[in-house]
């Protein structure tokens, strides 16, 4: 059962397409990954999934629900955490929860049976009369993902949930996300643009400039880079590349000042390497494939986090701020 | 059902967040004390000597009421201003909620937090000298209610229209000594200069001021000396109050669908 069906999404601001024509499907309790670098349009149509923002064209449905003309059917079927913190900072936690559950329409009993069953999940029951203003970064993710459950959605949208967060506050992050899917059945679509975080996905859809380059499993995404990834170091790129073109017929392409090709069986191919090879290599690196390689691979260039921009440091220095 | 319930929620946070903040509860009363008991002090020795036939501070009682009213509810509603820079008010219109329900909730939780601070100055007002006759009360807190109405929903319609806290209080500081001081807070208006008397005539703190002077002096002044210092009769300043609550309140419901 398809929870999301997406069918031609488009939208566009003045002109400019942020999201290009998209359709896919999220199956039941799966999680699904949006992957790209920022302004990649993942935010954008995560906004016209959740109702914020209505598509230029296409059409997309939620719990078979409609999200331009069922707004409040789908805004009742989905919990959302936001890319920026949302809670209110003078409140408790628990008193975060009930203004959430109140607002989706929680009949009280069902709400007390649930505040503790969230709270426990993400770990927080012990903390939750404690006013929230104090709570770290991942405490209060934490408590926006329990927000987001306690109305029971059918899927979970999760706008890059790690952001802004230390290595250590991801990892444990994650061990949530994963429980939820595992102990209730969750469906979870979420974006991000941490190569290793999508690894956690149950399928990923690669989006670059508001398109969706390819959709796969991380394995099968893996698979058809095809095979192993092989960098080379040389004092002499352009002879390399034409000689390895010339002898084996493959593309290669250049990255970080070192020169890259993707073979089907690197560790037999290695010697060939070594013994055929006229130009002077300095290093070599054989690997397998991981999902940065897919993502060149597919769109031609890589993910980095540099690519952020100036406002884009800004922003997640606020968020830093304000989590702290 | 969910209608009521919105209100409600909406309006309890507000609550919560007022009760939490007790250093603003004691600031916002320390203003209107101040300028009681030292405006009081000052100005009722010097205008003794004249005929001004009431006293100072019983004079400027209703002002002084009328004034942190409205700097109270102002102060609250941008709450929504708060609420679009923190993030919050995100998490309010993704709910699958009207948002009229919304828009009233934020107006009454600032009109109930500014008629806290009221009934506060009330209780307060024997020990600074000011009487008040217990007959009189219920009228009193009516207009206070129907002030802080008027003055939320004006606040919520200009937070509404703010992106930042900045710009909105910007605006309060443009907006509040202006409407203080030409509400007849300070002196009456029934001389003073005609621009100012129009301006007056727009400003919903006249008459706010101009009815509980005539509630809290009626029986306490001569009814010749009272008519010289009022403006309308009470009634109409209820009904401009009520007016002007109807139309700030549906143009602010209005704006905050729109903007936000």
């Amino acid at each position: 059962m398809n929870i999301i069906e997406v069918k031609n999404l488009t939208k566009k601001f003045n002109g400019l397409t942020a999201v290009d024509d998209v359709s896919f499907e999220v199956k039941k309790g799966e999680i699904f990954g949006f992957l790209g670098p920022n302004g990649a349009g993942k935010s954008t149509t995560i906004n016209m999934l959740s109702t914020i923002l209505s598509p230029t064209e296409g059409e997309a449905f939620i719990n078979k629900f409609n999200v331009l003309s069922q707004k409040d059917e789908v805004r009742r079927s989905i919990g959302l955490v936001f890319q920026d913190p949302s809670l209110d900072d003078r409140l408790t936690a628990k008193e975060n929860l009930r203004f959430h559950a109140r607002l989706y329409g929680v009949p009280k009993e069902d709400y007390q049976k649930r505040e503790k069953e969230v709270l426990d999940l993400v770990d927080l029951w012990e903390r939750r009369n404690e006013v929230i203003k104090n709570f770290s970064g991942g405490m209060k993710r934490r408590l926006e993902i329990a927000r987001g459950l306690i109305h029971y959605p059918a899927v979970l949208f999760l706008d890059e949930p790690t952001i802004g967060l230390d290595p250590q506050t991801r990892a444990h992050l994650w061990s949530y996300i994963l429980k939820l899917k595992h102990e209730k059945e969750m469906t979870i679509f979420m974006t991000t643009h941490y190569m290793n975080e999508a690894e956690n996905c149950d399928r990923i859809a690669i989006i670059d400039h508001g398109k969706v380059i390819v959709l796969d499993t991380p394995d099968n995404l893996k698979t058809k880079v095809g095979g192993d990834v092989i960098r080379m170091k040389t004092g002499d790129k352009p002879s390399l590349k034409k000689e390895l073109e010339e002898r084996y017929n493959i593309e290669v392409k250049e990255e970080d000042g070192t020169l890259r090709i993707e073979v089907a069986n690197g560790d037999q191919f290695l010697p060939h390497l070594f013994n055929e090879l006229t130009a002077k290599i300095n290093a070599i690196e054989l690997r397998k494939p991981t999902l940065d390689d897919v993502f060149l691979h597919f769109t031609g260039h890589a993910i980095r986090e540099e690519e952020a921009s100036d406002k884009e440091h800004m922003r997640q220095h606020m968020r830093m701020r304000r989590r702290t | 059902m969910q209608f009521i319930q919105t209100i409600y929620t909406i309006w309890q946070r507000e609550i919560i967040r007022y009760w939490r903040d007790k250093t603003r509860i004691i600031s916002t009363l320390f203003m209107p004390l101040m300028f009681l008991v030292i405006f009081g002090a000052g100005l009722s020795k010097t205008l003794a000597t004249g005929n001004f036939g009431v006293d100072f501070t019983q004079f400027m009682y209703p002002g002084i009421v009328a004034m942190s009213v409205m700097s109270v509810a102002f102060f609250s509603t941008v709450s929504t201003v708060w609420d679009r820079e923190f993030g919050f008010l995100k998490e309010i219109l993704v709910a699958p909620v009207s948002r009229v329900a919304v828009a009233i909730g934020k107006t009454l939780g600032a009109t109930t937090i500014a008629s806290i601070q009221a009934l506060i100055l009330l209780i307060l007002a024997p020990f600074i000298g000011v009487t008040i006759h217990f007959v009189i009360i219920p009228q009193l807190v009516l207009f206070m209610l129907l002030l802080a109405f008027a003055i939320s929903g004006m606040g919520l319609l200009i937070s509404s229209l703010m992106k930042t806290t900045e710009s909105f209080g910007l605006v309060m500081q443009v907006l509040i000594f202006p409407m203080f001081f030409i509400s007849g807070a300070f002196f009456p208006l029934t001389a003073v200069p005609s621009w100012m008397k129009v301006l007056s005539y727009i400003n919903p703190l006249t008459y706010g001021v101009d009815a509980m002077r005539q509630i809290l002096l009626g029986n306490q002044v001569a009814e010749n000396i009272l008519s010289v210092l009022s403006l309308h009769a009470i009634s109409v300043n209820a009904l401009f109050l009520l007016g002007f609550s109807a139309v700030m309140v549906s143009t602010a419901v209005w704006a905050f669908n729109k903007r936000a």
